[in-house]
């Protein structure tokens, strides 16, 4: 059986665990409502379990032009978007953000909006390859640019390592910032590559080209993706692996029942 | 946001052409859209100059380099020739926002970013560089991240650019074109302005014109140098405080001294007191504490402020170490 069949199969037999029982009831879920709260959980969380399954074609398929709802526009420009290997012509009011055309007229929308003001990273995308913020990007001027979205990682129905290293390592929790976190986090991969330098380097002076970067530079340079659910242990650790192509391991780990109990009783 | 028209220039003669007085020159957008969606900025036209051809680092007469304004922050700041010869000015640049506004964000921009005043900000606020005449918010209100140097009772905001202060301190021209075709240069420490009785203009830029390079002075400090920034969280924040110090030390004596302050002042602070007082003393802390005495010297801070200057104090001291101290 699938995971995603297995995990489906858990939420609806109800079968809970003590600990889990324990927790609905203090929120006063019983019966119809704990299943209805359990059938959103299973919603929001489907999509993380399900990430596996995603692939571009699958992404790319949702890909299309939504109907215009405005007859006419104001100041109306005219855009070939290249989004993901795809083109699309659109036409729009100057005033759009990539951001906006992204998600309300291809309906891609893996990128996300958060503040809208260039202050959290959650719309990061990939423009000529580099990562760049889509609210403050008028799709005006994206004509002949090449935008690559979290949509767009995917290759032949592979996850990106990244997005793989994520999911391994649980570098997220709500998953707002996600796909933010994995543009930018692959753009680092380059940049790293290139031996580009951050406020926290050493000697500016001497340089060299595929940098190992320690989690320090690691922190700075992805201080452009704020996460409101402070996964960032986890994030940097997703980072690391595919940074240094070997195993990471947590740097934390779950208490034993013995510490748990010393605990209790302290 | 206001509906605006959108073109995009492909040579300079075409983007002084357009331009009107209720035109935007459009480069990374980093500061002028945010600005467009909090209704503070209105332009009716946006002509964007990112075709332009000023992408390069090149040699200037003065045995420096100089930076084409449409060139990106992160490009310029990891440029090798720059970051060997003005290492002060890749450290700044890489302090400031975050990777993905880097990318986006160009040096002619950077330059005229506006205050980050959370009254110019809220449109409901009475805000004199916002609106003319409508009194300064600030003024009496929360000025903890507000000016200490140089301000007027029309406006105490800052200048909030990284950048400008290490430019500041390394000295630089900013060439720019006038709407006739003519060109003209101006001195960085002339480029912005204090707020006096017009705290609308934050620069001496006029109407329509178009910067296209930065010329730096020659190289100095590319031995000793350090960029602090102190801030409210680690990163990807606005400075409160941010000192350039850049030394050059011949035979164990400061033979020339590069200094400016951020978070200070309505335009980057040049310390030229405290930079001419090390010029022939030998580097150590007692030096760097007098110099500092001397910068901080004439501060008029406000109650909720005053902190600036004790720290502004501490950041000079410990750049000038850390400047210092770094191996050549
Ligand atoms: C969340 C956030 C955090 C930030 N943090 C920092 C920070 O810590 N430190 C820091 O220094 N900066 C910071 N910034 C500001 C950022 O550095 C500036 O917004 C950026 O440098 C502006 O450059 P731009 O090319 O995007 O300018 P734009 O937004 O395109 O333009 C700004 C202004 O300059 C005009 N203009 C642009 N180019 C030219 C030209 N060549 N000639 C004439 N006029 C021109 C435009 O018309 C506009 O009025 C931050 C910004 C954001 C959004
Ligand atoms: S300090 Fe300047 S920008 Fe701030 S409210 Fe006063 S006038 Fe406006
Ligand atoms: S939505 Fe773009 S930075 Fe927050
Ligand atoms: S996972 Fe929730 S904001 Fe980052």
């Amino acid at each position: 059986m699938k995971d995603i069949d297995k995990w489906k199969e858990t939420v609806n037999s109800d079968n809970l665990s003590d600990d889990e029982k324990m927790v609905l009831d203090a929120m006063g879920l019983n019966g119809s409502s704990r299943r209805k709260f359990l059938k959103q959980v299973s919603a929001a969380s489907l999509s993380i379990y399900a990430s596996s399954f995603f692939t571009s074609e699958i992404f790319a398929s949702t890909m299309k032009d939504l109907p215009e709802n405005t007859t006419a526009l104001l100041n109306e420009i005219k855009v070939n978007l290249r989004v993901n290997d795809m083109v699309k012509p659109l036409t729009l009011d100057s005033r759009t953000s990539l951001l906006d055309a992204l998600r309300e007229r291809l309906a891609l929308t893996g990128t996300k909006k958060g503040c809208d003001h260039g202050q959290c990273g959650a719309c990061t995308v990939i423009i000529d390859g580099k990562r760049n913020l889509s609210c403050l990007t008028l799709a005006a001027t994206c004509e002949g640019k090449e935008i690559t979205t979290v949509e767009g990682l995917a290759q032949n129905g592979k996850m990106h390592p990244m997005q793989e290293a994520f999911v391994k390592h649980d570098g997220f929790q709500c998953g707002y910032c996600t796909p933010g976190q994995i543009c930018s986090s692959v753009a680092l991969l380059e940049e790293a590559k290139n031996g580009e330098a951050s406020y926290v380097t050493e000697d500016f002076k001497n340089i060299q080209s595929g940098l190992t970067l320690s989690e320090e530079e690691i922190r700075e340079r992805l201080s452009g993706n704020i996460c409101r659910c402070g996964a960032y242990n986890n994030i940097v650790q997703a980072f690391k692996e595919v940074h240094s192509g070997d195993d990471e391991m947590p740097t934390w780990e779950f208490a034993t029942q013995e510490q748990m109990d010393k605990a209790k009783n302290a | 946001m206001r509906p605006f028209t959108y073109t995009s220039a492909t040579n300079k003669e075409q983007a002084l052409k357009a331009s009107t007085k209720t035109s935007h020159y459009l480069a990374g957008g980093t500061n002028l859209v945010d600005l467009m969606k909090e209704d503070v900025e209105r332009p009716d036209q946006l002509i964007d100059v990112n075709k332009l051809d000023y992408k390069k680092i090149t040699s200037n007469e003065k045995g420096g380099l100089s930076l084409g304004a449409m060139l990106s922050n992160a490009e310029t700041a990891n440029h090798p020739e720059i970051r060997t010869n003005y290492p002060l000015l890749s450290m700044a640049m890489l302090s400031a926002a975050s990777a993905q506004i880097r990318n986006m964000a160009s040096n002619g921009g950077n330059l005229l970013q506006r205050t980050r005043c959370p009254y110019f900000f809220e449109t409901s606020m009475p805000c004199n560089k916002r609106e003319p005449g409508s009194g300064c918010g600030a003024l009496k209100g929360m000025n903890a991240l507000h000016a200490i140097f140089g301000y007027s009772d029309n406006c105490i905001a800052t200048n909030p650019s990284d950048m400008n202060v290490a430019l500041a301190a390394i000295g630089a021209t900013v060439e720019v074109q006038k709407k006739d075709g003519s060109s003209r240069m101006i001195e960085f420490t002339d480029f912005h302005r204090l707020p006096g009785d017009k705290p609308e203009k934050d620069n001496t830029l006029e109407q329509g014109e178009l910067i296209t390079a930065i010329h730096l002075s020659k190289p100095e400090f590319s031995d000793h140098y350090y960029y602090l920034k102190i801030r409210e969280r680690s990163s990807y924040a606005f400075a409160l405080i941010s000192v350039a110090a850049g030394l050059q030390v011949k035979s164990g004596v400061i033979a020339k001294a590069g200094l400016a302050m951020g978070g200070v002042a309505h335009k980057p602070w040049k310390l030229s007191k405290a930079e001419e007082f090390l010029v022939g003393k030998k580097p150590n802390k007692s030096k760097f504490e007098a110099a500092a005495d001397l910068a901080m010297k004439d501060a008029k801070p406000f109650e909720a402020n005053k902190f600036k200057v004790e720290m502004g104090k501490n950041a000079i001291v410990r750049a000038l170490t850390q400047a210092y101290e770094r191996e050549a």
